[in-house]
């Protein structure tokens, strides 16, 4: 083989999304998380003899409108299979899922094209009771089928992606447009979104694959970012040493960063599938697309687009903005309250919001968008300083209110314009200080800052910088 | 005083209806006779009527009904006939069973039957063999041979069962009485345990023509636990016909044949009823059905394929039986299943397991659908010509005990007659079709998807000019 520096990773993510349906896939059971287990349990999620599944129509809908905001085609007419396998977690012995005629296929996010988009039923979880809470020298295993059952949708990505932050980042571009669409809580910690990885390595410039093993279950973006570079690596490594890599699944260790094989090409299983007799066909109309069409809303790709073509924002802060949606929501309301430019309302939203809010809903604060957006216009018209509106904006977080009420009882106005007020303060901080004037004088630009300083000192925050600067150096006759 | 159980279900109701008779001297009766069962027809029995409708207002009048052991049926024992379920209660009622009981046919007891439905003589039963009322070292066919014999002895005044490639038509056959397999979807599977998803369908099993048609009545309609289910297209009538004017009849030729294997007394006892009809009005006619000799090839792939996955959760984690002596979860499978299913039930895992594997799905499952679907056209075309086909239920008598049992082909032969209505999913009836040696012979008519009110209408002109007799073995 050549040197590593030839060598291109090949990364395709397939990701599960529960859907946040009311009920679940095949039984009439409410969806739950958290609550005591077996507490949402019938006939048919239990698998009991002689039950029957009935397909929810809210999740075949849900599921088209993902295909929808993914640009797939969505077929006329797809069937269920049952795929078939033993585990304790199945109770009827197979998973129903979709096959080789799923419900969508093809599309595109951002730059990476979609394979196929499908529809099946959750597993049901499984614990080990011992200490470690692991399979492995626990003292028993038992079931909770609380969640067997919950409807999955399961996205399959082409071979796309070529870098681990590329796949963690397109896997949070998937993320924020499932929560768009309102369709899943896409909550990897919860596994409402669980994400395996194929990866591959292979000369650049080929346009053969590599031989891929597939990363298991990774529960966090972070995990996925640096399993995949684990894998990249260990792949890479075994190349560069004229060695062959095995296809196998392989389970990543975050504690330990390594990879743990799970299960290896001779024991594959032979999912014997099969049309699912028990199911009619999903036979998808004109007005079920129609009505997920009507109910599809601007994707965060496409906002963050507009943000940028239309609003001028800086790509940046367009996609932060778009990508946590409860912050573009409220820089939509702000922008909306009139009065703002909106490049600087989003920086003030981006970073000063965000900053004193952390991760809270701007929507839930006290700070209504009205306020933030004339609290930017006033700080743009030069009515208040951005120190000063730093002020103001911590004093609506806490209790809310009207900026130009909180500025006027605070005392908080900017001090400069045309009444020499601020001339004043700048010659008294002049004259306090002549060895720093002279310095000044004499060419040394930094000795500015001690005069400057003073004067924001006695000004408590409320005069311009910049203003004050050029008061100095005009009073200095610089 | 007549003895109530000389009554047929239809009369015994409408006394029930007409405040002549106590619906719980109609039960204990029953209830007598079925706790005295000598043919181990019942693997249980129930104690009273439970809280079925109220017998004097309901369609049903109180009757009670046999269902047989794969029905779910709350509380009471439900094993299709398998030792892996041995003892398990289900916690909800079967649809059928709670529409019968709804329209006032309370549960008399669950009856024996070829382990999860595997089976012509219901000898597969994890519990013992049921005997031949008319013949206490035959078979009664299977597999809904103990609701076939409970009914045929007069330990119940009707009963269900559930055919997937014949075994409600070729029991009735085998102990003289009438077995109707509905239309794929006019009755719901839910709660039925599942043998071949795609196949099974519940159905009455009957003393008479009537008697099958008002239990018919109260099992059919769309059910929204049953995907599967459809809306019975118009009201299920009582039959009243007298003559079958005009009444087109076709005789496959490829279920006449030598090759069906058509015992002479079988084959005469059909052609006799054939000129019954023509006196009756209807024509005879020569037909083709140029797949159907595929039929019982293609069921024997499709039937264990769905079975080989309907079986998969019978593995010892929640319900049913478990074994004790396993070290691990592969273990634990294993020995439950190997000590749970019987040899037929293993058999049909592993041919249904081979046929759906990677690589040789097209061979089998694949090419035995596109069987399936030739078949289905043959009758769509036959259906042209004719209203309905005509044949010998089963090619034989009741065979005796042991006879078949260590060659299951033979066996599978019983069925060669009954297995392609269901593969194309149309109804077809049973009635008893005289004697031949003393035994029960069985007459099969089959018609188009929901044409059970004209066939019933056909088969009970047929059964009058018939005018079978089988009150001996209810004695």
């Amino acid at each position: 083989m050549s040197p590593a520096a030839a060598l291109e990773p090949v990364i395709g993510l397939e990701i599960h999304v529960q859907l946040s349906t009311r009920t679940k896939m095949f039984c009439g059971c409410e969806l739950s998380f958290g609550d005591p287990p077996n507490t949402h349990t019938c006939p048919v999620c239990l698998g009991l003899p002689g039950a029957l599944p009935v397909a929810n129509a809210r999740a075949v809908r849900d599921a088209l409108l993902i295909g929808l905001a993914l640009g797939s085609d969505l077929a006329p007419r797809s069937i269920f299979h049952r795929k078939n396998y033993f585990y304790p977690d199945l109770p009827k012995g197979y998973q129903i899922s979709q096959y080789d005629q799923p419900l969508c296929r093809g599309g595109h996010l951002g730059d990476v094209r979609i394979h196929r988009v499908h529809m099946e039923e959750d597993a049901a979880k499984l614990v080990h009771i011992g200490r470690s809470g692991r399979i492995h020298g626990s003292d028993a295993s038992v079931v909770d089928f609380n969640r067997g059952g919950t409807p999955l949708v399961e996205v399959v990505s082409e071979p796309d992606l070529r870098a681990p932050a590329q796949a963690r980042e397109w896997l949070e571009l998937l993320a924020v447009t499932l929560r768009r669409l309102d369709v899943s809580d896409v909550r990897m910690e919860e596994g409402s979104l669980r994400c395996d990885a194929n990866v591959s390595v292979r000369q650049a410039g080929s346009e053969e694959l590599g031989v891929k093993t597939e990363l298991k279950n990774m529960n966090s973006f972070r995990f996925i970012e640096r399993g995949i570079e684990a894998e990249i690596e260990r792949q890479s490594a075994i190349l560069e040493a004229g060695g062959e890599v095995e296809q196998e699944t392989l389970h990543f260790d975050p504690r330990t960063g390594e990879l743990m094989p799970l299960r290896s090409k001779e024991e594959a299983h032979d999912y014997r599938y099969f049309p699912e007799p028990d199911l009619i066909p999903v036979d998808v109309t004109e007005e079920m697309i129609a009505a997920a069409r009507s109910a599809l809303p601007e994707l965060p790709a496409a906002r963050a687009e507009r943000f940028q073509d239309e609003l001028g924002l800086h790509p940046d802060t367009a996609r932060v903005l778009a990508f946590r949606l409860e912050l573009g929501d409220y820089f939509e309301a702000a922008l909306d309250a009139d009065g703002a430019e909106a490049q600087p309302l989003a920086n003030w939203v981006v970073n000063e919001l965000v900053g004193q809010l952390e991760d809270a809903d701007p929507a839930e604060s006290n700070v209504a968008p009205e306020a933030l957006a004339r609290l930017v216009a006033m700080v743009e018209g030069k009515e208040v300083t951005a120190g000063a509106a730093k002020q103001v904006l911590a004093r609506l977080v806490a209790e809310g209110g009207d900026p130009a009420a909180i500025i006027e009882a605070e005392d908080l106005a900017a001090i400069g314009g045309d009444d020499g007020e601020l001339a004043e303060i700048v010659a008294r901080a002049i004259e306090a200080d002549p060895d720093a004037a002279d310095k000044v004088r004499g060419g040394n630009a930094k000795a500015i800052g001690a005069l400057v300083g003073a004067v924001m000192r006695e000004t408590k925050g409320r005069a311009d910088g910049g203003e004050v600067t050029r008061l100095i150096r005009e009073q200095l006759s610089l | 005083m007549t003895d109530v159980t000389s009554l047929s279900a239809v009369e015994a109701a409408e006394r029930v209806r007409a405040g002549e008779l106590a619906p719980v001297e109609v039960f204990a009766a029953y209830r007598d006779r079925a706790a005295a069962d000598e043919l181990n027809a019942f693997l249980w029995v129930a104690d009273d009527a439970g809280d079925a409708a109220d017998p004097a207002t309901s369609p049903l009048g109180g009757v009670p009904i046999a269902a047989k052991d794969l029905f779910c049926t709350e509380g009471v024992p439900s094993q299709a006939g398998s030792r892996i379920l041995e003892g398990y209660r289900p916690p909800y009622t079967a649809t059928v069973v709670r529409r019968l009981a709804e329209a006032g046919a309370p549960l008399l007891g669950k009856t024996n039957q070829d382990e999860f439905a595997m089976g012509s003589s219901t000898e597969n039963s994890g519990y013992g063999p049921t005997l031949n009322p008319w013949d206490r070292t035959r078979v009664p066919g299977g597999s809904s041979g103990g609701s076939a014999a409970a009914v045929a002895a007069g330990l119940a005044p009707w009963a269900i069962g559930s055919d997937t490639g014949g075994s409600i038509r070729q029991p009735a056959a085998l102990c003289g009485i009438v077995g109707l397999k509905p239309t794929y979807g006019a009755c719901s599977r839910y709660g039925m345990i599942a043998f071949a998803s795609s196949l099974d369908q519940a159905g009455p099993l009957a003393r008479d023509v009537r008697d099958a048609a008002l239990l018919f009545a109260h099992m059919v309609g769309r059910d929204e636990r049953d995907a599967t289910s459809l809306e019975f297209p118009e009201p299920v009538r009582l039959p009243e016909a007298e003559r079958l004017d005009g009444l087109r009849l076709g005789v496959p030729e490829e279920l006449s044949s030598d090759e069906a294997g058509i015992e002479p007394g079988v084959r005469e006892a059909v052609e006799a009823s054939l000129g019954l009809a023509e006196e009756l009005g209807a024509t005879v006619q020569s037909i083709q059905l140029p797949h159907a000799p595929h039929a019982l090839s293609a069921y024997y792939l499709i039937a264990p394929a769905e079975a080989s996955s309907n079986l998969a959760r019978y593995d010892g984690v929640r319900y049913g039986l478990r074994v004790d002596d396993y070290d691990t979860l592969l273990e634990m499978y294993e020995r439950t299943r190997a000590a749970g299913f019987g040899p037929e039930t293993k058999r049909r895992i592993m041919l249904g397991t081979y046929a759906l594997s990677s690589g040789y799905y097209d061979a089998y499952y694949g090419r035995a659908q596109r069987v399936r679907t030739k078949i289905s056209e043959d009758f769509r075309a036959a259906f042209e010509d004719v209203d309905f086909v005509v044949t010998p239920t089963a090619p034989t008598v009741a065979f005796p005990l042991g006879a078949k049992t260590d060659d299951p082909l033979a066996m599978y032969l019983s069925d060669y007659c009954t297995v392609p209505m269901p593969l194309a999913g149309i109804p077809a009836i049973s009635i008893p079709n005289g004697l031949s040696e003393g035994l029960p012979v069985g007459l099969q008519l089959a018609g188009p998807a929901f044409s059970e009110n004209r066939l019933l209408d056909a088969a009970y002109a047929l059964e009058q000019a018939i005018g079978f007799d089988g009150s001996a073995v209810r004695a």
